[in-house]
This record gives structure tokens, sequence and C-alpha cells, in this order.
């Protein structure tokens, strides 16, 4: 079994996106990110899908603490994942804040 | 096929006033989903190219499409809830319908007369007019419904995630007749039927396991199928759903993803019991029997999806890895399985490779690639 993808850029290096570098969360890659993978269980929209719609006013009770923690640790007993293995905590807190203010709409 | 149609009209059409148009048979057609953009490209198997595009489709991630007995017409289904029936011919759109909020998939008839959409929002399954797209039955289900599948004798399968249950919706008569199967599992997500129509089998996510369905009986009984297959195992976090529709019958055995494993796993078509494991490059998402069961084509969850990996089913062992770039989505094969078609939806392409070589035979450029699908398709019970 290969071992987990430690960090985004590794991630991105295997998707062949382009990757600037680790010292701050790349707009790009992670609004990509957030389309295409978690859209593949929440809707390209994040309109939802299997998983719940995640748009602004759904995620309402969120706050960015919260957010960044179900992301990282994902839901225990759903399908949500933890995506720690995949992405650092500045790329977590980054989602959790374009997810609340909307940035996806 | 364009050259030979005109070489051809050209030899009958000496006496003719005007060539009568183009003639485009659509037999050796496919439609390629390209989801962002919310279009599809038509491509032509024969000339390994696009020959046009259909746009105006909607929201088109996770979108899936059935085609017409006669291959002509195309329907497809939106994540957005949006039905729409494209004319291969013409290239156009021949109807749409927005049907409920957001959706995951369909099915047509037997008799190529009914099509049924499987919706999230609201739960359930809605059957329409092939011809019209107007509203034939609805059948609200109280749960996201997924692995909505054709039968014969004008019937629906479809299974209810939260609900943990299958039911078959009969069509033959005036309204629906619904049998309902209890105890298939926690969390079915998606789910296939052979090609002959007679077994129905439910994977589960809520559980290691799958459930199978003799739909040949009357009451047909729940049976498990390598339950806790995983045991012993850590599962890993599943970062996309695996598919059941691209299922393999390679030979007397099934091929079927595990679901949190690195693992595709071989059951015996006879009596349900382990026939073997394949450790695989991550964990799969398509697992595809080439047309004659000779090879399995597998893709993978991200991250480790720039791979495929071709996997010989006398010896169960991966013979082959391709990367054909970054996010391989789906594959297709020709129907007689010389070609697999890829698509790569981070390369904004598709990969066409010969399957005896595995070299590769033509790129199409292509916006956003996902599932590809061949007109050939028509004529298969549960495609």
């Amino acid at each position: 079994m290969p071992p987990p993808v430690r960090s985004l850029a590794a991630l991105l290096a295997l998707s062949g996106a382009v990757w600037a570098g680790e010292a701050a969360p790349d707009a790009d890659a992670l609004t990509r990110l957030v389309h295409q993978d978690c859209g593949s269980c929440h809707g390209l929209m994040l309109k939802g899908g299997l998983g719940p719609d995640i748009r602004p006013a759904t995620i309402a009770h969120h706050t960015p603490e919260s957010l960044k923690a179900v992301i990282l640790d994902g839901i225990p007993g759903t399908p949500m994942p933890p995506w720690r293995p995949l992405i650092s905590e500045a790329e977590a807190e980054w989602i959790a804040h374009y997810l609340l203010d909307g940035g996806a709409s | 096929m364009r050259r030979m149609i005109l070489a051809l009209s050209l030899l009958i059409g000496a006496t003719a006033a005007a060539p009568a148009g183009e003639i485009r048979t659509t037999g050796d057609l496919g439609l390629v989903v390209e989801r962002e953009t919310g279009s599809l490209l038509l491509v032509d198997q024969s000339e390994r190219s696009a020959i046009g595009r259909i746009e105006g489709l909607g929201d088109l991630s996770h979108a899936s499409l059935v085609y017409s007995p006669d291959q002509r017409f195309a329907y497809v289904f939106g994540r957005d809830g949006g039905l729409t029936k494209v004319d291969l011919v013409t290239q156009g759109i021949a109807a749409r319908v927005i049907q409920a909020g957001n959706s995951i998939g369909g099915a047509i008839s037997d008799d190529g007369r009914l099509v049924a959409v499987s919706n999230y929002e609201p739960g359930g399954v809605r059957v329409f007019d092939a011809e019209t797209l107007e509203l034939v039955a609805d059948i609200p289900t109280g749960s996201k419904t997924i692995g909505l599948v054709d039968a014969p004798g004008r019937r629906f399968v479809f299974s209810l995630w939260d609900a943990g249950e299958t039911w078959i919706a009969d069509l033959s008569g005036e309204g629906p007749v619904i049998t309902k199967v209890k105890g298939i599992g926690a969390n079915p997500y998606d789910a296939l039927i052979t090609a002959d129509g007679r077994t129905y089998i439910a994977g589960l996510f809520g559980e290691d396991g799958l459930t199978a369905l003799d739909l040949w009986q009357a009451a047909p009984a729940p049976v498990r199928v390598l339950p806790g297959y995983g045991r012993g195992q850590q599962d890993l976090p599943v970062y996309k759903m695996p598919h059941l529709e691209g299922w393999a019958l390679a030979g007397a055995e099934f091929v079927l993803p595990a679901v949190g494993y690195h693992e595709l796993l071989w059951v015996d078509a006879r009596d349900f019991s382990e026939a073997g494991r394949t450790p695989t490059h991550g964990q799969p998402v398509f697992a595809m029997s080439r047309p004659d069961g000779r090879q399995i084509w597998v893709n993978f969850a991200h991250p480790l999806n720039d791979t495929i990996q071709v996997i010989d089913t006398l010896s169960k062992q991966v013979i082959h890895e391709l990367k054909p770039g970054p996010a391989v989505l789906h594959m297709e094969f020709t129907p007689r399985g010389h070609e697999v078609w890829v698509s790569v939806r981070d390369a904004g392409k598709v990969v066409v490779y010969d399957t005896a070589t595995f070299e590769k035979l033509a790129e199409i450029e292509a916006v956003s690639p996902s599932g590809i699908f061949f007109t050939a398709r028509a004529h298969r019970t549960g495609l």
C-alpha cells in the first residue's frame, strides 16, 4: 500500500497542476480542489449530491474553525473523509473561508 | 465515415439534382460529457475524432446518459435535475425538462418507451415518456435514490441510500407496481445488473460487503456477498465513491472495487463466494471488463487518479500500467473491445488506446471530459 500523500504539493504534482511553493495556499489550486474533488460528492457547484449542499447559507452555523476541523478530520460515521492526509492546516483554513464567504458562488 | 459516404453519393448520385444531405449513421458514434461547460462532444469511433458539440445542457457534473433503441437519441441526466433528449443526427437538443432539484442518473426501459431518473432531492424516481419527456409516473422514496437500472419486463430497479432498501418498479401495466425489498444493508451507494437482467448487486458504503438479488424470483431475498471483506484491515478515507455501473463480469467471475481499500474483489458469479483479490495502485473507481472478459481496466480515486492498471483475468495479476495524465475519470471500450477510450479531465483530452498493444492511437481535445458513452450501449441491459 503506497504511503498517503502528505501535502497538497505532492498531490498537485500527482495531478499535474502547477504549484508555486508551500509558503501560502494556492488559491487557483484550492479552488479547483473544492469544485472538482469536494465536488465529486457535494456537486461541482456545491449544491449537494450524495453529500450535502455546502453553499454559504447551508453551512452558516459553522465558524471557520469548526469547518476547518470538519475538513481536516472528517465526520466519523458518515462518508465525509478526513482530508488531513492530503492538505495542510493553512489550506484547510483557506477552504473554510472560501466556502463560508461564498467564493464558490 | 463521412468521406466514404461522400464518395458513395458521388457514385450513385450522378443523376440526382442535388445531394440529399449528408447521411451520418450513428452505430459507431459516442458522446463525451464535458462537465464544466455543460456540453457534449460527439465523437466517431471509426474516425477517432470529434465531429460536433452539443451545448446548453446545464450542470453536467456526474452526468450520465442512455440511448434510444435506434441509437439516434441520447437521454442525458444532469446533476441539476435536467433531463435532456439529444439528437445525434441533427446534433441538437430535441427536448429538455428540469424534473427535480438534484439527480444522479437514469435508465431506459427495455422497450425504449420510458426513461427513468433517479433523484437525490426530492428523493425518488420519476419516469418519463421517451418520445415527449412528459411525466408518466412519480415514485417518491423519502430517501436519496441510487443504483437505478433497467430490467427486462419494463421494470426499473433502484436502491435507497438512507433506508437500505431496493425497490423493483414494474411499469408493464397501467400504473407502477412496486416490490420493496428490505434489509439490503447500510447505505447502498451504487448498483449493477448483469447483462442477462437476472442479478442486481448493490454495493454498500456503510458496511463492508454487497447485496445480491435474483430478479427471476417473484419475491427476491437479499443475499450478502463478501460480508466483512475488509476484516482485519484498516480502511482508508474514501475521497471518491467507486462506481459499479461499469461492472465487470469476466468469465465466470465478477470483479468489483473494494470501498476504502487498494484492492479489487473477485466473486464467483454462481454462488457469490470470494474467488480472489488483486492489490491495486489505489482505491479503484471503475473496474471495467473488456467486452470479451480477457482484461480488467481499473482507474483510481483522487489523489492517485493519473493511473490506469490493466489486469489479466486468468492470472488476476496486473500486467500493464498506464499514466494517461491528471484525473482519469472514465473508460469506455469499443463494442468488440479492440480499443479503449479514456477521459483525462485535467489534461483536457480523450486518449484512445489499443487494448492488445497498449499503444496510444489518438488524442481528442475535450473540455474537462468525464463520462464517455458509445451508442452500442443502446442494446445492452443495464447500460
